[in-house]
Parts: C-alpha cells; sequence; structure tokens
C-alpha cells in the first residue's frame, strides 16, 4: 500500500499511468491507434521533441531556458536545404556535421551572451529567437525549398528502416541513451543540478556555472540543429516559419516531465514521458476529429495542470524523494 | 492589561499548552506525542540532538507544518493553526532556525513584510514601517540602516534582522530556534537584554539552543527531546547539568573538547599583507602542517571575509599567498581546491548545501574528480565515500539518498563539513564549524578535526566561540574591523584577553 502510494508520488509513474489511461481512451474509439504499428508512428513522430526537450531540459535544470531552439532548427534546416539544392553533390555526412556545427555554434551565442554578458537567459533566447529566424529569412529570401529541390539521399535518411525501426526514431532512442548518461553519469551532468539547484553552493564546490550553462547552451543548440536537418528532411520542406512555436512544446514536454522550472529537480525519464504524452495527444485528436484550435487549448490546459502537480509536489517536498532501495546508513 | 508576572511564582498557569502531537514525514516520524507547556513570563528551554524534532514543532506552531495530531490550547482554549496568519494572529511569533528573508527588499520591508502599517487608505505608511524599524533595530542594538538591502547584509546582521522580524509582530508567544548561532557574545547579551525585557512584559519564551551556558543563564523551565519523544520536563534549578545532558543523548558525554597532541610541523599556508578594498587590510598569518589556528572577532571583524578571499570566492587588492613553499594565485573556488585548500562555508543554507541533491551527491560534488574513472562517475564509488563521512560525522538520516533539504539542520551541517573534508585537503578552512549542531556530536567534529590535524592537515577554524576557540586551537589571531588585533599561543590564553583583544581597548583607540 505504501509502496504503491510512493511509487504514485513519482513524476514517471504518474506519466506512465496518464498516458496509459489516454492510450485506453483512444482505443475504445479507435482501436487502430494501439497497434503496435501506430504505436512505433506515434513514437517516430514524437522523436524530435524528444531529442529537442531533453537539450532544453539541460538548460532548465541550470535555472536558464532556450526560446531560440526552433528558430535554431528553422535557420539550420533551411542553411542545410539550400546547400542540399545548390550543391546536390555534397555528401549527406557533410551535411549533417554542418547542421550540427551550426545548431552548436547558435547555441554557443546563446551561452555566450548568458554567460560572459551576465544576461537573463530568458531575454538572451527571445532576442536570438527572433534574429535565428531574420537570419532564416535573409538566406532563403523568404522563398522555399520544396521536396523536387532536395536529393534523394538527404529525404530518405530518416526513413531509412533499420531493424524495424526508422532512422529517426533511432536517434530518439539514442539521444535518450545519451543524454541519460549525460545527466546520471557525468561531472557535467552533475554540474547541471548543482548550478540550477543552489548556484552558490556550486560555486564553492569548484564548479564554473557559467561554464556549466554555456555548456547546456550548447548541448541544446547542437540537438536542435541536427534536428534542423532532421525536421526539413522528414517533412521534405524548408521555409521560414518551419518548426513556429515549437520552442514551446519543447519546454512543456520539460514541464510536463517534472523539471522545475527554477531548476534543479529534473529527470530524463520523466521528460521522455512528458514528450510522448504530448505526442500521444497530438496524435489522437486528429483522429478524434477535434479541431486543431481545439488541440491547443488543451494542450495548454496540460502543461498549467503540470505546473499545479509541479508547484505541488514541491511544496510537500515528496516528489523528489529518493527512497527506492535504500543502502542502510 | 494583564497584571506584571513575578518570575518567582512557582506555578504559574501555561498560556499554551501542547499535548500528544505527532508528525510524521515520509520515513521518518519526526514527532510522536509530544507535550510542551510555555508560561508566561518565562523562558522554556527546548534541548535535545540535532533532528530530535526542535524545528518541527516550531513549525507546528508556526502554522508551517500541520501536526498528525494531538492538541494546542492557548489560555485553556483549543486551537488550530492552520496557516502561518493563524498562528500570528494568536499572538505566535518565532524567529526560524534557517532565516526566511527576502534579499531584494529592504530591512524595513522585510521586517515587516506581511503586517505592513498603513495609513488611513489603507496603503503602506512607508514613513511609520521605517520609524518603528528603526526603533526595533535600535532597541536591539543593531546598528543597521533600513533602507539597507538584505543582500548587502553580513550573515550576523541579517540574523538580527529576523530577530527584529519576530519582535515587530506583538506577540504573547515568542519562539527562538538557536537564535544565538550565527551571533558573537556582544550580539548574545543584547539578545539576553531582549529576553528580560520580554519576560518583565510577561511573555512566553521558547528558546532552543544547543549551547548550555545560554540555557543556564536565561531559562527558568526546560523540555527534553529525543529522537522526536520528550523524555523530560520541569524546572531547570531542579536539575543538574549531566542530568539534562543525559536525557538528551541518552549517556554520558566525554571530554567537551578532545583534542589530540598533533606535532606541529612546517609552515604550509603563508598569507603575507593580504587586503581587500572593503573588508579587511594588512592580514598576514602563518599556518603549520598539523596546527589549528583559531581566528576570534566579533562578527563583522572581517574573519569570513579573509578566508573567502582565500578561497577564491572575493578577489584582493593587494597581498600574497603561498601553499608549501610556493606562492599560488587562486582566483576560483576550483584554482583553491585543486591547489588544497577548501572552505566549509558558515552560511550552509546559501552556500553549502545544494538541498534538492541527495546527501550523496551533496557529499561527492567537490570530489567527482576522484570518485570517477575516466569522465564516468561510479555511484558505488560515491556511497562508499558518502558513508564513511557520514559515520564520521555522525549524520543522522533515514538513507543517503535523502534530499538533504529534509535533513534537521545540524544534520544538514554535517554533510556540509563532510562533503569539504571528502576531498582530502591540505588546507580547511572551517567557518564557524559546529554551528547548530549538538553536543554530542560537536565533540564527534572536534575529536575529527583534531584526529585530521594530528593526520597532518592544517586546520583554519573561525568561530565565535569563546570555548571552542580555547579548547580547539593551536594558536589564536584575534582580528577587530578588519585588521589582526593579536596573536595568541595556547598556553595561557584567556577569555579575557581575547575579549580584550577583539574589542578593542578605549585608550588604545583613542
Ligand atoms: N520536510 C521534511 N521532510 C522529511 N523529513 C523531515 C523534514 N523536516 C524535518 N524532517 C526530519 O524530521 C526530523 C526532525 O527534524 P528537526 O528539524 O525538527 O530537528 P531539530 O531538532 O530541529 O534538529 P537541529 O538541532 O539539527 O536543528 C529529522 O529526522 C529530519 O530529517
Ligand atoms: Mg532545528
Amino acid at each position: 500500500m505504501n509502496t504503491i502510494r510512493s511509487l504514485l508520488a513519482r513524476r514517471e509513474a504518474l506519466l506512465v499511468l496518464a498516458c496509459l489511461i489516454l492510450l485506453v481512451a483512444i482505443t475504445a474509439r479507435f482501436p487502430a491507434f494501439s497497434t503496435p504499428r501506430n504505436l512505433a508512428g506515434v513514437f517516430n513522430d514524437t522523436s524530435i521533441l524528444i531529442m529537442m526537450a531533453l537539450g532544453q531540459s539541460a538548460v532548465i535544470l541550470t535555472k536558464s531556458i532556450d526560446l531560440s531552439v526552433a528558430a535554431n532548427v528553422a535557420l539550420t534546416g533551411m542553411t542545410v536545404a539550400m546547400l542540399n539544392h545548390l550543391a546536390p553533390g555534397l555528401p549527406l555526412v557533410v551535411l549533417i556535421l554542418v547542421a550540427l556545427a551550426m545548431g552548436m555554434l547558435l547555441g554557443a551565442i546563446n551561452g555566450f551572451l548568458v554567460w560572459w554578458l551576465d544576461i537573463p537567459a530568458i531575454v538572451v533566447t527571445l532576442g536570438t529567437m527572433t534574429i535565428f529566424r531574420g537570419l532564416a529569412f535573409v538566406l532563403s529570401g523568404g522563398a522555399w525549398v520544396n521536396a523536387h529541390e532536395m536529393s534523394r539521399p538527404f529525404l530518405e535518411l530518416p526513413r531509412t528502416v533499420l531493424l524495424g525501426l526508422p532512422v529517426l526514431s533511432w536517434a530518439g532512442l539514442l539521444a535518450i541513451v545519451l543524454a541519460a548518461l549525460l545527466f546520471t553519469r557525468t561531472g557535467l551532468g552533475r554540474a547541471f543540478y548543482a548550478t540550477g539547484g543552489n548556484a552558490v553552493a556550486a560555486v564553492y564546490a569548484g564548479i564554473d556555472i557559467g561554464k556549466t550553462r554555456f555548456l547546456a547552451f550548447v548541448l541544446s543548440g547542437t540537438v536542435a540543429g541536427l534536428c534542423g536537418y532532421l525536421w526539413v528532411s522528414r517533412y521534405a520542406v524548408a521555409y521560414v516559419d518551419v518548426a513556429s512555436g515549437f520552442e514551446l512544446d519543447t519546454i512543456a514536454a520539460c514541464v510536463i516531465g517534472g523539471v522545475s522550472t527554477i531548476g534543479g529537480v529534473g529527470t530524463v525519464g520523466g521528460v521522455v514521458l512528458g514528450a510522448l504524452f504530448l505526442g500521444i495527444i497530438k496524435n489522437a485528436l486528429p483522429v478524434i476529429g477535434i479541431s486543431p484550435f481545439w488541440q491547443m487549448a488543451i494542450s495548454g490546459a496540460i502543461i498549467i495542470t503540470a505546473v499545479v502537480i509541479n508547484a505541488r509536489g514541491e511544496r510537500v517536498k515528496g516528489r523528489i524523494i529518493l527512497r527506492r532501495k535504500e543502502l542502510p546508513l | 492589561m494583564t497584571a506584571m508576572l513575578s518570575t518567582d511564582t512557582p506555578t504559574t498557569e501555561p498560556i499554551l499548552r501542547m499535548t500528544g502531537i505527532s508528525k510524521t514525514f515520509p520515513g521518518v516520524k519526526a514527532l510522536s506525542d509530544v507535550a510542551l507547556d510555555l508560561r508566561p513570563g518565562h523562558v522554556t528551554a527546548l534541548i535535545g540532538e540535532n533532528g530530535a524534532g526542535k524545528s518541527t514543532l516550531v513549525k507546528i506552531l508556526t502554522g508551517i507544518y500541520q501536526p498528525d495530531g494531538g492538541s494546542i490550547q492557548i489560555d485553556g482554549r483549543e486551537v488550530t493553526l492552520p496557516t502561518a496568519e493563524a498562528a500570528q494572529d494568536l499572538g505566535i511569533t518565532a524567529i526560524h532556525q534557517e532565516t526566511v528573508l527576502f534579499d531584494e527588499l529592504t530591512v524595513a520591508e522585510n521586517i515587516y513584510i506581511g503586517h505592513a502599517p498603513r495609513n488611513r487608505y489603507g496603503l503602506i505608511d512607508w514613513a511609520a514601517m521605517h520609524a518603528r524599524a528603526a526603533a526595533i533595530l535600535h532597541g536591539i542594538d543593531a546598528p543597521i540602516s533600513t533602507r539597507a538591502r538584505l543582500k548587502d547584509l553580513s550573515i550576523a546582521q541579517r540574523h538580527l534582522v529576523a530577530i527584529a522580524r519576530a519582535l515587530s509582530i506583538d506577540a504573547r508567544i515568542v519562539i527562538m530556534d538557536e537564535p544565538t548561532a550565527a551571533l558573537s557574545y556582544k550580539e548574545v547579551e543584547e539578545l539576553f537584554l531582549i529576553i528580560d525585557r520580554l519576560k518583565k512584559a510577561g511573555k512566553a519564551i521558547l528558546f532552543i539552543s544547543h549551547k548550555f551556558e545560554e540555557v543556564w543563564q536565561i531559562c527558568e523551565y526546560f523540555a527534553v527531546f529525543r529522537d522526536g519523544r520528550q523524555v523530560g520536563a520541569g524546572r531547570l534549578d531542579e536539575v543538574s547539568h549531566n542530568d539534562l545532558v543525559k536525557l538528551m543523548v541518552g549517556r554520558d558525554v566525554t571530554q567537551a573538547f578532545p583534542k589530540l597532541d598533533a606535532e606541529i610541523g612546517e609552515v604550509v599556508l603563508k598569507v603575507d599583507g593580504y587586503c581587500h578594498p572593503t573588508e579587511f587590510d594588512q592580514v598576514s598569518l602563518e599556518l603549520r602542517r598539523g596546527e589549528i589556528l583559531g581566528l576570534y572577532g566579533l562578527v563583522g571583524a572581517g574573519r569570513s571575509e579573509v578566508c573567502q578571499a582565500l578561497f577564491g570566492v572575493t578577489r584582493p587588492s593587494a597581498g600574497s599567498v603561498t601553499l608549501n613553499g610556493r606562492p599560488i594565485a587562486v582566483r576560483s573556488p576550483s584554482d583553491a581546491i585543486d591547489a588544497g585548500i577548501v572552505y566549509v562555508p558558515e552560511e550552509r543554507g546559501r552556500h553549502g548545501a545544494i538541498t534538492a541533491m541527495s546527501i550523496v551527491a551533496n557529499i561527492s560534488l567537490p570530489s567527482l574528480k576522484v570518485t570517477s574513472r575516466r569522465n564516468f562517475l561510479r555511484m558505488a564509488e560515491e556511497f562508499a565515500l558518502a558513508r564513511q563521512y557520514a559515520e564520521r560525522l555522525d549524520l543522522r538520516a533515514a538513507s543517503l539518498s535523502q534530499p538533504v533539504g529534509t535533513l534537521s539542520g545540524g544534520n544538514q551541517q554535517k554533510v556540509v563539513i563532510g562533503k569539504w573534508l571528502a576531498t582530502l585537503p591540505k588546507v580547511i578552512i572551517l567557518d564557524e564549524p559546529t554551528k547548530g549542531i549538538d553536543i554530542g556530536s560537536k565533540a564527534a567534529v572536534h575529536a575529527f578535526m583534531s584526529q585530521l590535524a594530528v593526520e597532518g592537515l592544517a586546520v583554519i577554524m573561525v568561530s565565535s566561540e569563546i570555548p571552542e576557540i580555547l579548547g580547539m586551537s593551536d594558536r589564536v589571531i584575534v582580528m577587530r574591523e578588519g585588521r589582526m588585533a593579536g596573536l595568541f599561543e595556547r598556553q595561557g590564553l584567556t577569555p579575557e584577553a581575547l575579549v580584550r583583544a577583539a574589542t578593542g581597548n578605549k585608550e588604545a583607540a583613542a
């Protein structure tokens, strides 16, 4: 009884339960929704969100926020799409490296401004968000890069099926594994938590909190850069407004997943489940036949609910309890 | 007006009577079936080891936590305290152990937040607020501007603001949870004068402290908690010091300052002509292997500031530091840690503990280079490290993966000390190391410190507690207003000499 309650107190368990309830409810009306095939499709569809939410969570853990990730996707996506169009002979590996490097650079700009100029992250990334999109416009002159202007390998990579799953899904899974390792098994991951948990104490413990935040932004930017390529390839089109508003989805996934907006608390498992929860809703609502405007309202309501649950959890302090199998003292 | 009550009346009726109070946190029974009476015009001491449940009781009395069961009566009437406001309305005010104040607000705003004086339009009456705040601060002899921002104050000054805040509420029941922990003897005397005044005004006072001298000095009644139970209560004049200790710890506590004879070796740390634009001037000291160097002074004498500069938190404006004969430049705490100098800060809440992280993660944080292999953290190593220091420091916790925020104040302090000792430094600077630590564990910390000195560590110990300074130091440096005011050897050092150096006598100052 007690174990059930303490299990329920954990955000991950709560989210798994919420996802299951959601699936059961949808399946009751549309049995086809819960076929393994469709579920794999939902996961594939959510992979980009998962990856970017994980990058975002690193930033939020350090008590910052990155509003520029979606603009980063647009700018990087546009850049690689145009490169692909103008130089179709360029190997895909080069384009992917360009996407990674460019995303990393854009993230580094954010991190640098936050670190050296000590400007609040929300201000910095609100600025760079507009600048990145502006650059995407300048670069393309407002024109679209359409599917027929992209090379076959460029379009096909994310869809290529390996061992039963598309590469895009594999990228999502890989991101989860790497993030879990980074967050729980490396000094940098620990520094993310410490910086957001108590910046002063982190400084005293010898952690360079400026550098830690910088690296969190670099990470988030790099992931966004990669997703820039994945996005334009998957949707087979690049234009200035690609991924418009998607930064809010990444933040929502974090918040729903139990990442504290004041930093220092959150898990990879929670973020992934938060993203999947959003993914299921996004995929299911059209099936049920709910209009896109209702979808937005429903997503918003869920985010507010999650924030309320987070705030209550912080009040009773029961949520962050780490009492799994205890090592006796 | 109630009549003035004589403090000699042996059987004053309690104003506040708590019975059968219990409180459970996940995994811990913090209080089980405890009782407590508070009498008007009297001070009741509440004593108990770290984690005994004292602060939990305070939080129940101030409406922050809700008890699982039990009854609270005020003037014989059953009351409930669902919110902090309700407690305040019933005339209960408290100075909490971890002061909760607002950095960005002014001193006056902090004192009057939640009950600011209003003018006849219902708007905040700023002039009255500043005037009253100034009057209260004057009353406790705290020379702090009411317009200063809280973040610009020292720890002791913040503490005084917290005291002023409690006094600004016209209460009948005043609770003080370790009010003297951050104060030097001078402020403590002021506080005791205030307590006397409150007593004469018929207030009932609950006084929590780990310092027995204080308890004997100002309290008439006592209650002892052990492991969340009340194990004794009564009049202080009917018990002896040893009775109390035995009740509290459940055994006899051996020697208070178990200082071992350490072999004093060569000079490890040498500081020469150390200056800071505002905080200290021309500080020079030598610290040897195996030595414990006491740093005494009044609050605000610049001791912590010197230590913070040595640790790279702030930059000195002049002076040199040599470690093992080699000049070093410390620009950040991580430079200091790499060089082998660590600093255990005084204010654990702000500088020490990361409360959302587990005990293990806190202790291992500055030692991650050691516990990880090829950049990968190894949990087993971290647990081993944390367990070792938790045991040596007598840490009381349900589990090592418990978030530090759920520990009692004293146990949080032990985590912070453990975290720094675990880095195996050459020089350790302890700023008020036993602040808020109970008698039994204090002996453990002192014994550990002494043991480390024997093993060749060089220790600088900042302390405002004269017995601790006298008991533990090989040499003592006294600071006054940012300057060195004396260097004393252990032999023949008296409390008077320390106090004289710390306050400076009038002729010399003129
Ligand atoms: N919010 C909380 N969540 C979980 N456990 C808690 C919480 N607050 C206190 N505890 C536990 O309750 C017990 C009593 O703590 P409390 O703070 O009352 O001790 P204390 O007597 O004030 O000790 P100290 O002298 O160290 O200040 C401890 O075991 C502590 O770990
Ligand atoms: Mg306490």
